[in-house]
């Protein structure tokens, strides 16, 4: 566990990073996030102590790192930076290995944990022979990430490593860089001002802005609930759309007031309550609201002779969704099973509104063509839709 | 057949096959006073130049008084010194010493601040002590840049050691000014020039070639594929 205590850098004058207070769980993958200049860097290079805080204490484990020996410390955590950093006179293999040259391993440990690295990465063994500036930037960066993970360290430091990168080869890094951290159980803290990136690999997100953090979270709840102006700046306008479906909740758009009637109702008052409203379903709730059951036209139709009351037609069995729920639990559930609509009731099961189809469809639309590039994006619901067109 | 009568080339190789032993003794005697000259200044300018490159004020003051030193013709320098440590051998080698201190101490300086930063922060951010940091990432990589200097160096010391001979240090200088004081002493001038001239231009080559291997990002070592 990673944790700040009221960490502060001051510059000189300059007040580079201004009280820190978080804490970082073993195995989690955590993306700093700002503008330039907003204190990233300084405050991931704070936890190797390749910067000492002006205050505050930084925890790993609970032992404060300014009591450690700051080499062995740096040994221990993995440090990936943007440059790459691979030592052009060393052998890729001899780069792969130099934490643990430090660490004084035996040869056969230091060849075996390089071989067995480099496959990781889909690289070939004969890689370990050549030398950095022979590879591809992606290639040297993925050295760059294997060589921080050599020497089993459960802390991996990465400032923007993937910057340079073509989007292309960044996207595989990323995904490999992912891969690695879970499967490894690695603590990751990664410095990036890129929000897709962060959104992508983080479990929580750290914002920053002159110094400070102003939001601390996961980040659907980032896209959810932006702390404010600045941070609703910075995800940016396409992605809080983007993020809509998914963490709407069905109350954002259902219709409020829905045609209900009781069940005491004669039928030919029910028969005209839907002409008046041009519908052809009624809810049935008893006085109190709490859904009761469903009537539709056909209803009336096959038991006219023998009912006399909406409550000797109506089907009981409705299928209903609660006030609070998530669209994105919903939508496929309204449209595979081709309901035309569904009520919402509250937590007494009382009927406060409705979703209907047209409503679900407007919202994936709009997403849809709000942002073509992104359509992959959508989930899945939308197959369902299209194919009902 | 008197030797005047011989050609040029000819009175040359007599000389050389007359004096053979004297010509190599001197040689070697050349050589070796521009080496521990130049050792020497290497053995002071290298660790120097290290140390005024983390002392960025300092530099321009260590690097100013090498200047200064370099401007002083090397036979004025060669007889303040004699005047200290008298005739001889000796004096030539500290002459060249204080020659070969500037260039060396340049070029490791350049060398040592050459080296990107970022291997630097990824070296220490990995766990390399400070001096872990000098031997295994700066010195590698300045390399190349100090054998520039010693290369230079030594080109110029043996050029310095030809005038050893006006104090009496021996040398190829001492042939020289024998052909110079002889009559008809062309062969012999010759005889002390061209293993001079030689032994400058093989320096500067086996050197440069040294310098080029030690090269981490262009030498042949490095299979260099790069670009
Ligand atoms: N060594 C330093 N001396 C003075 N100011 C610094 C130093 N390092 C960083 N800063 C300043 O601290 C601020 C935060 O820097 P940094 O952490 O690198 O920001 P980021 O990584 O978010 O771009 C910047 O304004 C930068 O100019
Ligand atoms: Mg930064």
């Amino acid at each position: 566990m990673i944790e700040f205590k009221k960490v502060s850098k001051v510059y000189d004058d300059f007040v580079a990073v201004d009280d820190l207070n978080l804490k970082f769980n073993d195995g989690e993958f955590i993306c700093f996030i700002g503008t330039s200049g907003s204190g990233k860097t300084t405050s991931m290079r704070m936890i190797n102590r390749m910067e000492e805080p002006s205050s505050g204490q930084i925890l790993i484990d609970n032992e404060d790192i300014m009591d450690k020996n700051p080499v062995e410390l740096r040994r221990r955590i993995g440090y990936v930076i943007q440059q790459i950093g691979l030592m052009p006179h060393m052998t890729v293999y001899e780069n792969i290995t130099l934490v643990p040259k430090l660490l004084k391993w035996p040869e056969e440990k230091k060849r075996e944990r390089a071989e067995k690295l480099i496959r990781r990465v889909d690289l070939p063994l004969e890689f370990l022979d050549r030398y950095p500036q022979e590879l591809s930037g992606g290639q040297q960066q993925r050295i760059g990430v294997i060589r921080a993970l050599a020497a089993d360290q459960d802390i991996i430091l990465m400032d923007e490593p993937f910057g340079a990168l073509d989007p292309i080869t960044r996207d595989a890094l990323q995904e490999l860089v992912k891969h690695l951290q879970s499967e490894m159980g690695r603590t990751v803290i990664f410095v990036t001002h890129d929000m897709d990136e962060a959104i992508k690999l983080a479990d929580r997100i750290v914002i920053m802005q002159k110094g400070k953090v102003v939001q601390f979270d996961t980040p659907d709840n980032i896209l959810a609930n932006p702390a404010n102006q600045f941070v609703e700046d910075f995800i940016g306008e396409d992605r809080l759309l983007q993020a809509r479906p998914s963490l709407q909740t069905v109350d954002q758009i259902m219709i409020k007031d829905p045609v209900s009637v009781t069940p005491g109702k004669t039928l030919q008052e029910a028969i005209k309550l839907m002409r008046n409203r041009k519908v052809d379903t009624l809810y049935v709730t008893d006085d109190s609201g709490v859904l009761k059951g469903i009537v539709d036209l056909e209803d009336f139709d096959r038991n006219r002779r023998r009912a006399t009351s909406v409550g000797d037609v109506m089907s009981p069995e409705v299928y209903f969704v609660r006030t609070g729920t998530l669209l994105r639990d919903t939508v496929q559930r309204i449209l595979k099973r081709g309901f035309k609509s569904i009520p919402v009731v509250d937590e007494k099961d009382r009927l406060i509104g409705l979703v209907t189809r047209s409503s679900l469809a407007e919202i994936v639309y709009d997403n849809i063509w709000g942002d073509m590039d992104d359509a992959k994006d959508i989930p899945l619901e939308t197959t369902a839709v299209s194919e009902d067109q | 057949m008197e030797i005047t009568d011989m050609s040029l080339f000819n009175q040359l190789i007599y000389y050389f096959s007359e004096n053979g032993q004297y010509v190599l003794n001197q040689f070697f005697r050349h050589f070796l006073m521009s080496i521990y000259g130049v050792l020497f200044a290497a053995i002071i300018g290298i660790p120097l130049g290290f140390w005024i490159s983390r002392h960025g004020k300092l530099a321009n003051w260590v690097l100013g008084i090498a200047n200064v030193l370099q401007t002083i013709p090397s036979l004025a320098m060669l007889s303040i010194l004699m005047l200290g440590l008298g005739l001889g051998a000796n004096t030539v080698v500290a002459t060249i010493f204080l020659y070969s201190l500037l260039p060396i101490l340049k070029n490791t300086y350049a060398g040592v601040r050459s080296v990107d930063e970022n291997l630097l922060d990824s070296g220490k951010g990995m766990g390399m002590t400070r001096s872990q940091v000098t031997r295994m990432v700066e010195l590698p990589l300045a390399l190349s840049v100090i054998m520039g200097g010693i290369r230079n160096a030594l080109v110029v010391g043996i050029g310095i050691a030809a005038i050893g001979t006006f104090i009496g240090a021996g040398g190829l200088g001492d042939i020289i000014t024998r052909g110079v004081n002889a009559t008809d002493g062309g062969a012999i001038i010759l005889a002390g020039a061209i293993p001079t001239a030689l032994m400058a231009v093989i320096s500067d080559i086996i050197l440069g070639w040294i310098e080029k291997k030690l090269d981490p990002t262009r030498s042949t070592r490095f299979s260099g594929r790069k670009e």
